[in-house]
This record gives structure tokens, sequence and C-alpha cells, in this order.
């Protein structure tokens, strides 16, 4: 008698379960795929994206990899290759999005941009692939490590540029002959993201001041629209000190007093700008990491990006600057699905 | 400040005596806050050094014009018109609306194309870098600071990066004869066109030709991070750099930290029919009318103003005094880690002036 009064609502259940273990695994993809999937390998490997890159990164890249096989790291690399020099010897970059999106992590290598491409595209495969993946932020930590003679010691800072707008739009167009117009695009939401996630971060890791490096006294539209929005953001930090400078004062006092810097948050140029220069202080390109985050996946790659076609072959690069985002400090999306405990 | 004057008059007519077909003048703008007394100390050292100079003093304290907006009064752009040639102090930009900045104001009137910032350690007073010996050239008038922003929708602003052919080509050309002119053997591109290929890649390209019209002046091209880079590692592989403006902006201030800060460091400005030369530093309105300025930059400025003019005998004698009153470190001002005032600083490159005349 209770079978038939049973059954809807069994039947119901069942739906429900189905719905939530497909929601579920859409909503967590890219990283559970690679943890559930591969039934034979080992619990607790991670599979991780890598794109050896252009000059010096294929090198540095297996060093990496022999790095981390002594180590006995659990990861598996997916290599994927892109470039822009070479088309033909490169993955499309829907395949490389694609292995990123279900991996979530990928260690990257420098692609060189050159001036022109042969298609006369506007856009660098770099700027195409953080488009695609969203990766809206670049965080570069800027530490001194002991042992390298540099005449700046103690420098520790981290250093936050958005990616995806400002001058690396590649909207540019010539009005008559002989004179171009480039566009510099700056959004209040991508503003208020990437100042978001410079404070989220300071809090984080415990960091004291975030400062907004701008030119808002000439860009008064497109750099006070990122400068008022650090400053609406900052509000709701209390714990988190905020200042702003002007770029080329900043330029100036991070070679005469690098010490003052603690978390620094930039638009693009700006960024590519300082993170350059910052790493310079420590020792070179070869020395300083980076990692660009998306909400969904995180890219690590050298923090100064210098592909050093000129030292191709000749194994004396540095590879400190890739090995060092995976191996030190474990990114955070790997460490919340228990990634094995090892370093 | 009388005897100050009379000795003034006295220097501009013994020397009109000798050279006077030869006596030039120069527009003066002493600027704000510690500007006037830097002028001073200038225009004391040019007189003990007998420059064959008359200074026209201009007040350019913003005046409301035809139009309603304020602006440079036109007897000051007359005085430049007239000698094409100027010296000018630092200025305050008052903050708030309805005031344009000065500086880009006589910048825009005088269509000053290159900014010209020669960085060289300076000896005696010590930084972590030595031996660094640059110029950095700006294109002046267009770059990201053409001043086209607008709002397209609600919260998305578009500002425009303006390259031109013309203006490309001006600063390139006078970046190779700025070159050849001070005797340097190397132009830097410095440029992004990998990212900016169409507009820095004009740029670009415009420095090439120029390099192919001047083959005795060795010619290299840099992404702008890599010139960072490499600038705070190794600042001596640099000579005379070029860029467009927002770049020429933050390599110029960086090339200053370099050396000690914009305290040390000169600044020219070029143009089609005349040239501004000026120092960068800020009014500092905390130690104003106290004697303790620095007036080294101002004076630099005004040596390198002596070059532009063809006074290289005079300009050799004064910087070779401002240098060696740093090194030996008993005048030094308050910025350099001295007690010394700015009247004694003078005083003491005079006396080496008049020694190195006698």
């Amino acid at each position: 008698m209770m079978a038939p009064r049973l059954t809807p609502y069994l039947s119901r259940l069942s739906t429900l379960v189905n719905g939530i273990q497909s929601r579920s695994v859409h909503g967590i993809a890219p990283l559970t795929s690679a943890v559930q999937s591969p039934v034979t390998k080992p619990e607790g490997r991670t599979t991780a994206t890598l794109i050896p890159g252009d000059g010096v990164g294929p090198e540095l890249c297996q060093v990496v990899m022999d790095v981390f096989k002594s180590a006995g790291v659990p990861m598996d690399f997916e290599e994927r290759h892109l470039t822009e020099l070479y088309a033909r010897r490169s993955d499309t970059l829907e395949e490389v999005v694609e292995s990123i999106k279900r991996n979530g992590v990928c260690l990257k290598g420098i692609l060189a941009t050159p001036d022109h491409s042969s298609d006369g595209e506007l856009k660098t495969l770099n700027m195409k692939l953080r488009d695609e993946l969203d990766l809206y932020a670049n965080v570069v930590h800027v530490k001194s490590l002991p042992g390298l003679n540099v005449r700046h010691k103690n420098v520790n800072m981290v250093v936050i540029r958005e990616q995806t707008e400002g001058e690396y739009s590649a909207l540019e167009h010539e009005s008559v002959t002989g004179v171009v117009e480039c566009l510099k695009i700056m959004t209040r939401d991508k503003c208020r993201r990437i100042a978001k996630f410079a404070f989220d971060y300071a809090t984080k890791h415990g960091r004291k001041k975030v400062t907004a490096v701008h030119k808002a006294n000439i860009m008064k539209l497109g750099d006070g629209l990122f400068l008022r929005q650090c400053e609406e953001v900052s509000a709701m930090y209390p714990n988190v000190e905020f200042s702003n400078m002007i770029i080329d004062n900043c330029t100036m006092q991070m070679v005469s007093n690098p010490h003052q810097f603690d978390v620094l948050v930039l638009p693009n140029l700006y960024g590519n700008i300082v993170d350059n220069l910052a790493a310079g202080l420590v020792g070179g390109a070869g020395v300083v990491a980076g990692e660009s985050y998306s909400s969904k996946s995180v890219v690590f790659e050298p923090g100064a990006r210098h592909t050093f076609s000129e030292a191709v072959g000749k194994t004396h690069s540095h590879a400190p600057s890739l090995g060092q985002p995976t191996e030190p400090r474990q990114p955070p999306v790997l460490r919340q699905h228990g990634e094995g405990g090892r370093r | 400040m009388a005897g100050w004057c009379r000795s003034l008059v006295k220097g501009v007519r013994s020397v009109g005596v000798r050279h006077f077909s030869n006596v030039r003048t120069v527009t003066l703008i002493p600027g704000d806050g510690i500007g006037p007394e830097i002028s001073a100390a200038v225009q004391k050292i040019f007189s003990t050094a007998q420059v064959p100079i008359n200074w026209e003093e201009v007040d350019v304290t913003p005046v409301k014009g035809p139009d309603g907006k304020f602006g440079i009064p036109p007897a000051a752009i007359d005085s430049v018109n007239r000698h094409g040639i100027g010296l000018k102090g630092p200025l305050m930009t008052p903050v708030g609306k309805g005031h344009r900045s000065l500086n880009l104001a006589i910048r825009k009137e005088f269509n000053l194309y290159a900014n010209v910032r020669p960085c060289r350690s300076v000896e005696g007073y010590e930084t972590l870098y030595r031996d660094v010996d640059v110029v950095t050239i700006r294109e002046n008038t267009e770059g990201e600071y053409s001043g086209i922003e607008h709002e397209i929708v609600d919260g998305v602003v578009q500002s425009i990066k303006l390259i031109t052919e013309q203006a490309s080509r001006r600063v390139a050309e006078y970046a190779f004869k700025y070159a050849r002119d001070n005797g340097r053997s190397k132009v830097t591109a410095v440029h992004k066109a990998n990212i900016m290929r169409m507009s820095d890649g004009l740029f670009l390209c415009c420095c090439r030709d120029a390099a192919e019209r001047n083959p005795d002046i060795r010619f290299e091209e840099k992404y702008l991070d890599t010139v960072c880079l490499n600038m705070v590692q190794d600042p001596s592989q640099y000579d005379v750099l070029v860029m467009p403006n927002l770049y020429g902006d933050i390599l110029s201030d960086l090339c200053a930290g370099l050396v000690g800060g914009l305290g040390l460091t000169p600044s020219g400005n070029i143009g089609e029919g005349g040239a501004v030369f000026e120092s960068v530093h800020g009014t500092a309105p905390d130690i104003a009318g106290e004697d303790k300025a620095n007036p080294t930059a101002l004076l630099l400025s005004a040596v390198m103003m002596l070059r532009y003019m063809d006074l290289q005998s005079h300009a050799t004698v004064i910087e070779q005094a401002c240098f060696d009153t740093i090194r030996e470190g008993n005048y030094r001002t308050g910025d350099l880690g001295g007690k010394a005032k700015c009247s004694e600083f003078t005083d003491e490159i005079c006396k080496k002036i008049e020694e190195s005349n006698s």
C-alpha cells in the first residue's frame, strides 16, 4: 500500500540527487576532474599544464621537471606548446586554454612577442591567453635572495598588476597617414576587481600597506577611475594602510628607497614597468617569480617576462624564477585539495 | 638685494663692453617657493663668470584671459618669443579646477617638443649607483599625455595615446643631433612595439629612419621593460635614450633616482623656435625663503642652456666649479647631507670661478 505513494517521492529524490551531482561537477569542474578522473593514478597526484614557451623557457622547464622528480613532487605535467614565433609548432590556443581550464594550474615559460605578427594581428598570444582565461591579476613577489650580490638588500614587496585592459587593449588605428591612435581602456569593474584582489591579498598574507600607482594627474579620467576605485575599496579594509603614488615618482623612489613599499597595485603598463624594475633590484629576471590569477585557474610564470633568446642552449640561465612559484609556495588552489603534504 | 643688483648690473656692463655684439637676452622665470632664491644664485654665479647674458625677468602668475580661462600673461609669452630662450625655476600647479598646469601651458605655447634630461653621477655624493651617465630624450607634445579622454558609457573610460609621424621624426632626429653635438656615441630607442604594434611601431620606424640618416651614431632598440630592468642593474650600458612621452616621463625620473634625485638633475625643453631650460624639482614651500635650497639643478640647467647657446667655455667653467664644490663637501646644502646655506654654496662656486679665471 505504501509503495505507490512513495514512488513519486523516490523518483523526485533521484532527480534531485542527479541534479546535485551534475551541478557539482560543473561547478568545480576544472579542479575535481583532475583529481577524480584518472583512476589508475595514486591518490593526491595533481596534473598541471606546462607551456615551455620561447627562448630559454624549454630549458628552464626541463630543470623544474628534474627538480620536481628528485623531490618527489606528486605532480604530472601535461605539455602544451604555444608560440608566436613558429606558428606551425604551436598547439592551438583553444587546446591550451582547455587544458589549463581542466587542470586549473599551469606552469608557463615566457612567450616571445615579436613587434609584428605575420597576419597583422594586434593582439599578442600572451594577451589572448590572458583574455581567454580572464587571468586578470598578476602577482609578482619581489624579494631579495640571500647570497646574491646586488646593490639593494632586504627588498620585499608584492607587485599586483591588472593585465586584461589598459594599454594592452590592442585597439589601434591609423586615422590618417602618419597619425596613429592607441586606445587605453579602463573600466570601473576591472579597476574595482584588481583593487579588491590587492586588498584581499594584503589581508591574507599579513601585509600592512597597499600603494596604488597611477598617473591620474595627467590621465584624469582613465587613471582617475583606477585611483578612485582603489580609494573606495580601501575604505572597506580599515586594517590595511592605503596610499597612492604617481608612477614617475614611484620608479624614482624604487631605485633610491625600495623598502618603503609593501603591496603595490597598478594598471597594466605601469605594472609591467614596475615588475621589471623591481626584478632588476633583486638580481634580474631570472630570480623573480610571478603568478597570474583568474577566479578559476592560476598560471605560474617568471615575474619579469624575458625570453633571453640570446642565452638559448648555453645552460647558464636561471631556473629559480620558474621553480620558485611552484616549489616553496604551493598554489592555494592545490592546497585546498589536499595535495599530498609534500612540497 | 640692492648690492646684488648693482653687482649684477656691473657684471653685465663690464661684459657688455668687451663683447657688446654677443650679449644675448634670456627670459628668466624665477618660479614659486624656492624658485626666486635659486634663480638669484644662478644669476650671481653667471655674473661672476662674466657670461655675456642679459636677464629679462618675467612673472608668469596666471592672469584671466579673454576666454575666461587663467593662463600665462601675454607679456611673458612675448618675452620668450622675442628672445627664443628661457630659464625657469619650479612652478606650483594650483590644485583644483579651472587652472591648466602652467608647466603644460608653457610647453604647449612654445611647442617644446623634446625634453632632454642628462643624468650623471655627482662625484662626492654617494648613491648606490656610480658612473651613471645617461641622457633621456622624451617626446613632449603627444603620446599618452595627449589629454584626449572620454567616458564612453558609465564606468568605461577611453584615453587616447596619439603618435604622429611628424612628431616622432622630429624627436628622433633631435636625439641624433644631440648625440653628435654632445660627443655621445649611441642612441637607444625605447618602445613597447611588441604590445602597441601600430603606435609604438610608428615611433620605432621613425627612429630607424633617423638612424639610417645618421650612420655615425650607433643605434639600438630596446623594450621599455628591458630598459627598466637593465637600468637598475647596470646603467652604464646606456647612453642617449629616445622615447615617447610617458616612457620618457617614467625613465627620466628613474634615472634621476639613480644619481640622487631631482635636486641634481638639469632639464631642457627644446622647441622649434626656442628652448626653455628648467629645474624639474618641486617648489619646496617648507624651506622657501630660508636660504636652505640647493640651486644645483637650476644651475646645471643654465649650464645646458649655455651649451645650447654655444657658450661652451663658460659652461665648462661653471659646471666644473659646481661639481668641485660638491665633491669637496665643505659647502653642501642640507639635501646633500651638508649644513651650508644656499648663499654659502653659491659664494663657494663663485670663488672657484674667480680662481679659475684669474
